[in-house]
Formats: C-alpha cells, sequence, structure tokens
C-alpha cells in the first residue's frame, strides 16, 4: 500500500481541458484519494467522466478537492465552491440530481477458492467473517450491515470505517483488501469500489451481487447521477445532454473500472455473476 | 378577619426571615473544592465542584437594572463561541472557535486592549471532521500557564505572560476522524484531556499530561481490555452490570469496542478530599443500536478515577445500550449534602435522558433520579438496579417512521453547563425542549458509498418552545421555576452571590433573573446568538464584572454559522428543522460583551 500525502479539504486545483481555449470554468468537487471515483492525479472515472463532458460543453474543468465526508454537499456544493459533483444518489436530499447514469448494486466479495455467497439467507453467513464499511451516519449504516444484524448476525461481522485513515490511498479500498488477505472471508461492498479493487488482485476476486435486492425496505441498488445546486436548471439540463449524448463512452468508461452494472442504460454492461 | 389575617402574616415573617438567612438545609460544595473567592475565574467551572458561582455581590438583585457594557472585542471568527472566557490577574485570556486563537487582553487598561494573541494554526481539514460545528469550549489557566486544545487534536500550554507556546503535543488524528473540542481540566501537576468525533469511529480517551512538560502520564480508553480503561483492583462499582471482567470487550461484538465511540469531550470535576476526578463518556457508535446488541461498556456513563494514577473507583451508566445518540458528557456539580438522615457526598447531574441524577460520589449509587425535563422515552430509572427504564415503543427503528420522541438527540440537556447557588440551593439547569420524528428513509451517499438514513426532524416539545431555563431545588428533588424560551438554551448558566442567575439566548439576549424567584431584572441584546458561558470576576479596579461570548454557532445554532439551508430539514443531524427560523432572528460572528454597574 502507497502512503500519499493528501489534504482532506481546500485543495484548489486549476487544470486546463484538453480541448484548449474554452469560453467557460467547469467547476467541479471532488474526493482527492478515493479511487476508483476520483483522485487528485484524475485516475477516478469519474474524472473521465468529467473530462468527456468538459469537452463536450468546451468547458475548462476546476477542481475543488475536499474529502467525501459528513458535511461534503454543504461545504462544496452548497457552499458555491463549484457547480457540479459527478458522483451521488440519484434524488439526493441536499442538492439537484441529474438523470441517473449508472445503477450498480451490493456485492459479496469473495476469494476464487472459496465457496461464492450471493444470499443474505445463505446459512453460511452465520459462520463466516464478514466485513461491511461502517458509516455510522445518526446510526445509519450500509444497507448490508442493516440486512445482517436483521438476521441476527453481529458476532462474526467487522465494521470496516468508509472514512478509514486518509494518510493512506483510497481508504475505502482497505474493506476489499481484507478478503485477498484473508483478515475476512467476505466483504459485501458496494459495487464499483468492489469490482476495482477485486480486478487488482491476483488472482481476481469473486463479485457476487447480492440478493434479495431490496430487503425489508432497504434497496441493495442505487441509481447513481451528477449533482448541481437546486435552482441550477440549465446547468443540469446541459449536463443530462452530455451524459445521454456520451453513452456509449460513458459504458466503455465505467466497464474499463469493472462497474458491476444492474441498469438497463447500456447495452455493454459488464455481466457479472 | 383583616385582625386575624394580620397576625398570622406577623407570625409567619419571622420564620421567613430565619429560613432566608440560616439556610439550614442548602447542600454546599465540598470547601476543597471551592476555595475562597479571589474574583478570579481560572477555569471554564470556577471550581473543581463546578459550581460556577461567584461570591461577588457588588452586581445584585437591587442594581442589576443598570448594568452596562463595560467594553466588546471581536474575536474575528463567525463559527459558534462556547467557550468560558478567563481572568486571572488582570488579564482576560478566551479562546476562539476554529482557528483556535487564544487572545490575551490586558484589564488594567481602559478598553481592554490586546496584550497578545497565540495562534496555534490547526489543520485546516480539521473543520470537515468536527461533527457539528468547529467549536471549543475554553481553556484552563493553572500556575502561569494557560492550556487549551485545538479541533485537529493538540493540547498546548502557552506562557500566561507573553503568550509564547511552552508544549504542544498532538494526541488526536484528524485522518482517523479524532478531533479534540473540550476545554481540559488542570488538576495538581496534571493537564486532563479528552477527545471527539465518535462519529467516525474514534474509541474515547482521556489522557493526564504533566503540566510542565506535556508528557503522558496515564491514558484511559472508555473501551476496551480492562487494562486499557484502567481497570483494576481499586474498582468497585455500586451496580452488579458493571461488575465482571473486561466487560469493556464482552458488552460488545467481537471488536466493535475498537471502535466503538465514548469520547470524552464534555466536563470533568474533581474532589480534592477523596482525589476523584469525575467525567462522563459519549454515546456509543458508530454501528446502528440493532448491529452492537450489549450494554457497551463504558459509554454513556460516569466514570471516578484516581486523579493521579488514572485508575477506575466506580462508573455508572446513564444510558446503557444507547439507542438515542445521548453523550454522556454533561457537567457534574460536586455537593455535600444531607440525604434520609445522613450526610453524603453527592454529585448532581442533569442527563440528556430528562433526569437530574444524585449520585453518591464516593460509590456511585444513584440516590435519586427525577425528570427536569418532559420525557416519552423511558419510565424512569430502578434506583435497586441503577438502570434506565427505557420505552421500547421511542426506539429508533430502521425502516419505520416513528413520531414524538422526546427528547431528541441532543438529550433534555446538551453540553452546555448549569451552575448552583449555594445561596438558594437551586441548580440553574438550561435546556432544551424538543421531540422528534424519525420518519421515511432517504438516500444518502458518502466516500462513493450509497447507503439510506433516517429523515430525523425535530420540533418543539410540549407547550411549543424549544428551550427552557430551569431552576432545581437539590434538596427538595424538583423543580422550582423555569422560563421558556423559544429557541433552545444553548449557553451556559452563572450564579452569584448577589442572588443572580445569567444566560443567554440564542436570539442574542443575555439575561440577568432573580436567582429565588426567576423574575428577569436586566437583559441586554449582544450581536449574534450566544451559545457561550458566562462568567464573572473582580476587576483591577476592584469592582464586579460580567463577561460573555456572543456567536452563534454550534449544533442547534449551525444552521446560521454553517449556512445551512432552512429548506433542508435534516441538515445538522436533523436540529435545522427545528431552527429554521433562527436565521431571521440573529446573524453570525463572534464578540466578547463586558458588563459593570455604572
Amino acid at each position: 500500500m502507497s502512503f500519499g500525502c493528501h489534504s482532506l479539504v481546500g485543495l484548489l486545483v486549476l487544470l486546463a481541458a484538453s480541448s484548449g481555449a474554452a469560453g467557460r470554468d467547469l467547476r467541479v468537487c471532488s474526493d482527492p484519494n478515493n479511487l476508483p471515483f476520483s483522485n487528485e492525479k484524475l485516475e477516478g472515472f469519474e474524472n473521465k467522466i468529467v473530462g468527456m463532458i468538459a469537452r463536450e460543453l468546451n468547458a475548462t474543468i476546476e477542481y475543488t478537492w475536499w474529502a467525501s465526508r459528513r458535511g461534503f454537499v454543504r461545504n462544496t456544493l452548497n457552499a458555491g465552491l463549484c457547480d457540479l459533483i459527478p458522483g451521488t444518489v440519484s434524488g439526493m436530499d441536499m442538492a439537484r440530481t441529474t438523470v441517473p447514469y449508472y445503477r450498480s448494486t451490493y456485492v459479496f466479495v469473495t476469494r476464487p477458492d472459496a465457496t461464492p455467497v450471493s444470499s443474505f439467507e445463505d446459512p453460511v453467513l452465520r459462520t463466516l467473517r464478514i466485513g461491511v464499511h461502517l458509516i455510522g451516519d445518526d446510526g445509519f449504516n450500509v444497507p448490508p450491515a442493516h440486512a445482517l444484524s436483521r438476521r441476527g448476525i453481529t458476532n462474526n461481522v467487522r465494521g470496516f470505517s468508509i472514512y478509514g485513515d486518509y494518510r493512506e490511498s483510497d481508504p475505502p479500498a482497505r474493506l476489499i483488501k481484507a478478503v485477498a488477505n484473508q483478515q475476512i472471508d467476505v466483504a459485501i461492498a458496494w459495487g464499483p469500489l468492489a469490482g476495482y479493487f477485486a480486478a487488482l488482485e491476483s488472482p481476481p476476486l469473486r463479485l457476487d451481487k447480492v440478493m434479495p435486492a431490496r430487503d425489508e425496505g432497504f434497496p441493495m441498488t442505487f441509481p447513481i447521477s451528477m449533482a448541481v445546486a437546486r435552482g441550477n436548471e440549465v446547468f443540469r439540463r446541459e449536463i443530462e445532454s452530455a451524459l445521454s449524448g456520451h453513452r456509449a463512452e460513458i459504458d466503455a468508461i465505467l466497464a474499463e473500472y469493472h462497474v458491476p452494472r444492474v441498469d438497463s442504460f447500456s447495452q455493454i454492461a459488464r455481466p457479472i455473476r | 378577619m383583616s385582625v386575624i389575617r394580620l397576625k398570622l402574616f406577623i407570625c409567619i415573617l419571622p420564620l421567613l426571615i430565619a429560613s432566608a438567612t440560616a439556610q439550614p438545609s442548602h447542600p454546599r460544595p465540598p470547601a476543597t473544592a471551592v476555595p475562597p473567592d479571589d474574583g478570579s475565574w481560572a477555569m471554564p467551572a470556577k471550581n473543581f465542584a463546578s459550581t460556577r458561582y461567584s461570591a461577588m455581590d457588588e452586581i445584585n438583585v437591587g442594581n442589576v437594572k443598570n448594568l452596562q457594557v463595560a467594553f466588546t472585542f471581536s474575536t474575528g471568527v463567525n463559527k459558534g463561541h462556547e467557550a468560558a472566557p478567563l481572568v486571572v490577574g488582570g488579564t482576560m485570556y478566551i479562546v476562539s472557535p476554529y482557528p483556535n486563537i487564544l487572545y490575551a487582553l490586558d484589564l488594567t487598561q481602559p478598553g481592554a486592549p490586546l496584550k497578545w494573541k497565540y495562534e496555534p494554526k490547526p489543520e485546516p481539514a480539521a473543520q470537515g471532521v468536527a461533527c457539528c460545528d468547529v467549536v471549543n469550549r475554553g481553556a484552563a489557566y493553572s500556575n502561569g500557564r494557560v492550556f487549551f486544545n485545538t479541533l485537529d487534536g493538540n493540547a498546548i500550554a502557552v506562557d500566561a505572560t507573553d503568550g509564547k507556546e511552552v508544549w504542544r503535543v498532538k494526541l488526536g488524528d484528524i485522518n482517523r476522524g479524532e478531533t479534540i473540542t473540550m476545554a481540559p481540566l488542570v488538576v495538581k501537576d496534571k493537564v486532563l484531556v479528552g477527545n471527539s468525533g465518535g462519529e467516525y469511529g474514534v474509541r474515547g480517551w482521556i489522557i493526564a499530561l504533566d503540566t510542565g512538560s506535556g508528557k503522558q502520564i496515564w491514558k484511559a480508553y472508555s473501551t476496551g481490555p480492562d487494562s486499557e480503561v484502567l481497570i483494576g483492583s481499586e474498582f468497585k462499582p455500586y451496580y452488579d452490570s458493571d461488575k465482571g471482567k473486561d466487560l469493556g470487550v464482552s458488552t460488545w461484538p467481537p471488536n466493535a469496542w475498537e471502535q466503538g465511540g465514548g469520547t470524552v469531550w464534555g466536563w470533568i470535576s474533581y474532589d480534592p478530599d477523596l482525589n476523584l476526578i469525575y467525567y462522563g463518556t459519549a454515546n456509543p457508535g458508530p454501528w446502528n443500536h440493532e448491529q452492537r446488541p450489549g450494554d457497551n461498556k463504558w459509554t454513556a456513563g460516569v466514570f471516578a478515577r484516581d486523579a493521579d494514577t488514572g485508575q477506575a473507583r466506580w462508573f455508572y451508566q446513564f444510558t446503557p445500550h444507547d439507542v438515542h445518540d445521548w453523550d454522556g458528557i454533561n457537567e457534574l456539580v460536586l455537593l455535600d449534602m444531607e440525604w434520609k438522615g445522613q450526610q453524603r457526598k453527592v454529585i448532581a447531574r442533569p442527563e440528556r435522558n430528562a433526569y437530574l441524577y444524585l449520585l453518591d460520589r464516593e460509590t456511585g449509587e444513584v440516590l435519586s433520579a427525577e425528570t427536569f425535563a418532559y420525557t416519552n422515552s423511558s419510565f424512569g430509572v430502578d434506583l435497586k438496579t441503577g438502570r434506565l427504564r427505557t420505552n421500547p415503543e421511542k426506539e429508533p427503528k430502521l425502516n419505520r417512521t416513528i413520531r414524538d420522541i422526546c427528547p431528541t438527540a441532543p438529550g433534555a440537556k446538551d453540553w452546555n453547563p448549569s451552575a448552583y447557588s449555594e445561596r438558594t440551593g437551586l441548580l440553574y439547569i438550561p435546556h432544551n425542549n424538543l421531540c422528534m420524528d424519525v420518519q421515511t428513509m432517504e438516500a444518502n451517499y458518502i466516500a462513493g458509498t450509497p447507503y439510506v438514513g433516517a429523515e430525523v426532524k425535530m420540533k418543539p416539545g410540549p407547550g411549543g418552545n424549544r428551550g427552557e431555563f430551569s431552576a432545581w431545588d437539590v434538596q427538595g428533588a424538583q423543580k422550582r421555576w423555569s422560563i421558556k424560551e423559544n429557541f433552545p438554551v444553548w449557553s451556559g448558566a452563572l450564579a452569584t452571590a448577589g442572588n443572580l442567575v445569567f444566560y443567554g439566548t440564542m436570539e442574542g439576549w443575555f439575561k440577568a433573573l432573580n436567582a429565588e424567584t426567576g423574575e428577569l431584572l436586566w437583559r441586554f441584546k449582544t450581536s449574534s446568538g450566544i451559545i457561550g458561558q458566562p462568567i464573572t470576576y473582580k476587576g483591577p479596579d476592584g469592582h464586579q464584572y460580567v463577561a460573555v461570548l456572543s456567536g452563534i454557532g454550534g449544533w442547534s445554532g449551525a444552521i446560521v454559522s454553517g449556512d445551512l439551508d432552512p429548506r433542508d430539514g435534516t441538515a445538522a443531524l436533523g436540529f435545522v428543522n427545528a431552527m429554521a427560523d433562527l436565521k431571521e432572528a440573529t446573524t453570525k460572528g463572534g464578540a466578547l460583551y463586558v458588563f459593570r454597574l455604572p
């Protein structure tokens, strides 16, 4: 694991988009340290899609880097630091979200030599060492954590802070790496993170989407959108137009990052088991 | 008729006078914890017993109506100002919210000009980590030094004369979500500091540093094995539920204690006779309650520890297996009183769960627990087991709408400390009157991961007022009077021998009441909402002054200081819904106000 020096907030980076002489700025707020979504080196799939939008709008990208923690939307988009957040859950309350551009699912992540898990009803979940992300927002956590506790599965569940140690690269990835290095037997993680880091292991880890897809009202699949400030309707439509006009390009980017898809937006969605 | 009435009056009058002057039965703080009042204010709670009571009476019920501004000072910071100013030897010390500037004002000069300032320059990243606002609850003065903490997890000692840094030690790591907002307490040659950040899965601790060097003397965690909680042979808890080996491990699912919360961001008291410190631990986290079955020791309770070694003497858990986010960090007021014919050393504690506890501070036994605010989430405290009798119908449940849960997450009373007057025998409690609905879930997203959370909406409790300032008869274990306030009362209280009690409102009113009756005698509108802790001191001119920091913010005031959108009722953990009109009542901006008689 590499130990980069990351700033949690407030680092402003100005970048010229490849399209060159542009008449406008595309001001974007992103996490500088959270692959596969984004990072300061612009290696995330959101960075790539933002680049594509900037070319479409003939705009220069201006990134404000801010760790994605509680208050992210309030401190960035809603504080006027930027006009666009390239990834958030559709319908999120604090901002206006675009139509979704992909939909993914929580997945079970196992080592390829282990018996796969695909359902919360699988009795093996009572004995395996399970890892999930911890959010702890007013006592709420990721949906799989609730699916487990609802079934009385708590003693063999280990929490990995979604925030992690921010000095490390991509702190949420610790959960997936814990499967590879056998700290846990199965991780239940959000698809894009799982898909990207599972593929980096050798041999790659196995993904199975969780079943049921909705558990006692807790959804396991979520549509993902970009977000603009409330009231910024013209800009939102521009973004939606750019997204729909580049559907194939977006699908290719998401496939390149091994994002598990459960949507009908694309004909080339990467099949998952 | 009239003759008879007159006779009666004459008979009763001498009795009234006698009871008013002799005050035979009022509880009193232990003398060793409350030295004779020299007019200084060297720690936020004034003294080790945390009474926030001054023996000065130059300003009193007769003349307080003439109180006027002596001087003001802008802190230049727009966040919530929760600190108490300190005054020692002709200098006033105030610490601002982030960026935690320590100012020294020269009280010997007209207008109290700036003597020096010390800027610790905390890491900007800490702002993004603090849960509710970037507050600081004050400094402590001891032996020529001022001690305080920074949001990014440093404890600092500064020379009180020239503002030069004496030592600075990094105790918390913001990369792991750890911050420090509490005011330290200096006990003998140790400065005591605790952490914040339970929302991020931080494991709570309190640490004792050498005042001379900043070196760690002991450190006690709030969760985990006995060896790390500093539980040993001296540990004698009163109730069976606190007896057993490594309960800080076994009352959790495996390893959940490692990120179990129980941070120490509130108040510490000290009994010099028993050589024990007392402090509360915050709520368990960050698992939701269904995922952490068990009592979750040692969160949401109070520890008594040996001041020299840190070894625990007893523990009492106000809220076992907390499901409401009730941090048990409120103030602990040390009093000696007669209880059922016996002289007892007690702690008076207004707790989040709406009960005013009297605890025996030698043993941890609950002597009484009576409600000082409205609650429907519990039915009292079982004095045999010490256990809160909770109402399962008001437990927040996942994916279910539950209406009218009272009190709310900040509790019947949050961190803002009460004051105790040994003259009236009353504890003056600034508190909340809020209920909440936990409604259908809403989609949320953090660090690339979607999830659903509760839509928490706070609202005024019974009566329609959101705040209250109550006078509690400690001996009689009942409320004597209370003042309704429109907004939650988020300031501290101050009581004086002038038979006055002071507090501030979130609109910005600074008020003086008759301490016996609650009658409003004087008020002054400051420039911003008040969430700070008022103090009083004797100036270099020999006269009494009263000081308070104005500057809205904090959890309840974040709608103003954090520019939250009033349409987003669930921002600031659901508090914004109850506070939407605060933006019309005040604006942000930190300023010190100091008052005196003409």
